[in-house]
């Protein structure tokens, strides 16, 4: 299962956002970290993905069929997108926040594996003492962790990650991308997160696409994409690639002079 | 996190959450049923409870006077004050939610105005939007008025870039624009068709017949199963527009369909009894604070709320002074606002769990 995406264009109105868009091959269980600029396009491309905009060109296929043209449900089903993280005022509970964004697709009835389903993934995101909490009542951390566990709740075969940890604290940073990670390892979906944090992305990452103004500069492995200067020009700064004691990966960004 | 709630207690509470809904909603079907019997006992002459049961089981069991007054007087005043407030509670909270607007209900987007105006055209000019259909036409009219305002609301929502705080604001310029229209029928009005005026618009449920009470049953049979069978996309809805559609929820289409419901639901009701404030807001913050927003609560607990509250207004109505009915509109808004601030300040947003 792969997803394939040839020559994509796609904005709102008459302004064009991605201009030919060519992401080959991401095979299920690659974790994408996708980076660049704000207004870079990469939320554009996830709702094009989705199916909340309409393409203006190019195609976008999953296991070889094109799903440009799949209704909104059935794409639903197969890809799960978390939109960038803001308040609501519903009355609900975090239980029941989950558990209708698995509802959205299936039956109506609410059956014995759903509770499992929603349970488990709450448990999975160490989210189980909110479970009885109203989402309304939430900090923006914890409504965003909600929105991970609405997303992945629905077990997609492509599960888009819109800045999945911008408003969150180190620890929950890591376990929030280390449950991801878990995810792909285990049932080995295709994941594509927006991320600001370079180094973040490059711990955890086993690709990177790097986007500015609606273009593809940088598509490769992480220790790649992070040493080419296209990453300072893109960010406007100066970079440099290091390894950290351990071994991991660091990016060293200073504003240029 | 060590002490962290496992996926077997997550089950449990929220298993346990369900159940208290049932019991909520038995508990107010309860509350309803006793205040649909006491609504039909009490009157100019007072009846016992278990006389009222054995007319409803056999009409003939106490003679053909009280056969006439329970089926022919007080049964179709406390069916309509049930259906009404059901219809109008449906409405508001199926409105609240498309709209994601808590102060959307009939009479704040104008739609009760809208039916006034008609009603008022009927009353002075004799007018009818649909010719020949004689003694309804002051229903019709209404009904035409209220359907038409739904429409135009159902088409601002589909305009670009509006939002709902901008269609609270259309409603209130619906609302002066029909107040404006309404004045002007009465000032050419004479002093018979004022009173005929203004009587419709405080509401009242005396003008209730069976026919009326079959047209909204079915309306309603229709529409809480319709509105049901789109309980997850609503609830979705609830979490904020793009959140629903990135689960695939054809928000577009959904708002659609649930305003023509809704529209069908208001105007419906507002030509039955006239202006009747404040039923469509307080039936679903009430069911809202008892039972949270899951759809499939939510609505069905909604009727049962409004249904309740306005039998106990039409109970109240006779009560006050005996042998005089107070208009019914009038009762909502006087005791019922009061009561509605101090739910409002009393309780806190914690209490839903």
């Amino acid at each position: 299962m792969t997803l394939h995406i040839e020559h994509l264009a796609a904005g709102y109105g008459r302004r064009k956002v991605l201009q030919d868009v060519n992401v080959p091959q991401i095979e299920s269980g690659a974790f994408v970290g996708l980076i660049g600029p704000n207004a870079s396009g990469k939320s554009t491309l996830f709702k094009t993905i989705a199916g909340l905009i309409a393409p203006m060109g190019g195609s976008i296929s999953l296991a070889g069929d094109d799903i440009t043209h799949l209704r909104r449900r059935d794409r639903a089903r197969r890809i799960a997108y978390m939109p960038q993280a803001f308040g609501c005022n519903a009355l609900l509970t975090v239980f029941e926040a989950v558990l209708l964004a698995l509802k959205q697709t299936g039956s109506w009835r609410v059956q014995s594996d759903n509770l499992d389903r929603v349970s488990d993934t709450l448990a999975a995101l160490e989210l189980g003492h909110l479970s009885k909490r109203g989402i309304a009542d939430l900090s923006g951390g914890q409504a965003q962790m909600v929105a991970v566990a609405q997303t992945l709740v629905r077990a997609p075969e492509v599960i888009l990650l819109d800045e999945p940890t911008s408003a969150l604290d180190l620890h929950h940073q890591l376990s929030i991308m280390t449950s991801v990670k878990n995810e792909v390892g285990r049932r080995k979906p295709v994941v594509i997160a927006a991320l600001h944090d370079l180094n973040l992305a490059a711990k955890f990452c086993d690709r990177l696409i790097l986007l500015r103004d609606g273009k593809i500069l940088a598509d490769g492995a992480p220790q790649d994409i992070l040493a080419r200067p296209e990453i300072g020009e893109t960010y406007n700064v100066v970079t440099d690639l290091e390894r950290t004691k351990r071994g991991a990966l660091y990016v060293d960004a200073r504003l240029s002079a | 996190m060590s002490a962290d709630v496992n996926a077997a207690g997550m089950r449990q509470t929220y298993s346990a959450q369900v159940f208290r809904r049932y019991v909520m909603i038995a508990i107010i079907t309860g509350l309803l049923i006793t205040s649909f019997l006491i609504d039909v006992s009490t009157g100019p002459g007072h009846y016992p409870l278990s006389t009222v049961v054995d007319v409803f089981m056999d009409p003939q069991s106490h003679g053909v006077r009280l056969k006439v007054i329970i089926w022919d007087y007080r049964l179709p005043v406390a069916v309509t004050a049930v259906l009404v407030g059901a219809l109008l509670a449906v409405a508001g909270a199926q409105m609240q939610t498309i709209l994601n607007n808590p102060l959307a209900e009939p009479f704040t987007l104008g739609v009760s105005a809208a039916a006034s105006f008609g009603a008022s055209l009927a009353i002075v000019l004799g007018f009818s939007v649909i010719p020949g259909i004689g003694g309804l036409l002051v229903s019709v009219n209404a009904f035409v008025f209220a359907l038409a305002t739904c429409g135009f609301i159902l088409f601002a929502t589909r305009l670009k870039g509006v939002g709902s705080e901008t269609m609270i604001l259309f409603g209130i310029a619906i609302f002066f624009t029909f107040s404006a229209l309404l004045a002007l029928m009465q000032y050419m009005a004479s002093e018979d068709q004022i009173s005929r005026i203004v009587f419709w618009m405080m509401g009242s449920l005396s003008r209730a017949s069976w026919e009326q009470i079959a047209l909204g049953s079915i309306l309603l049979g229709v529409a809480i199963p319709f509105s049901l069978l789109r309980t997850w996309p609503m609830t979705a809805l609830r979490m904020g527009e793009t959140t629903a559609e990135s689960m695939g929820v054809d928000v577009g289409r959904l708002r659609v369909e649930m305003l023509i419901c809704v529209s069908l639901l208001a105007a419906t009701a507002v030509s039955f009894v006239g202006t009747v404030g404040f039923v469509g807001l307080v039936g679903p913050h009430i069911a809202r604070l008892l039972v949270g927003e899951d759809q499939r609560f939510f609505i069905p607990l909604s009727a049962l709320v409004g249904a309740l509250v306005l039998s106990l207004t039409s109970l109240i109505s006779k009560s006050i002074t005996p042998g005089i009915i107070y208009p019914i509109g009038i009762i909502t808004s006087l005791i019922g606002v009061p009561v509605f601030v101090s739910i409002i300040l009393s309780t806190r947003r914690e209490k839903l769990s």
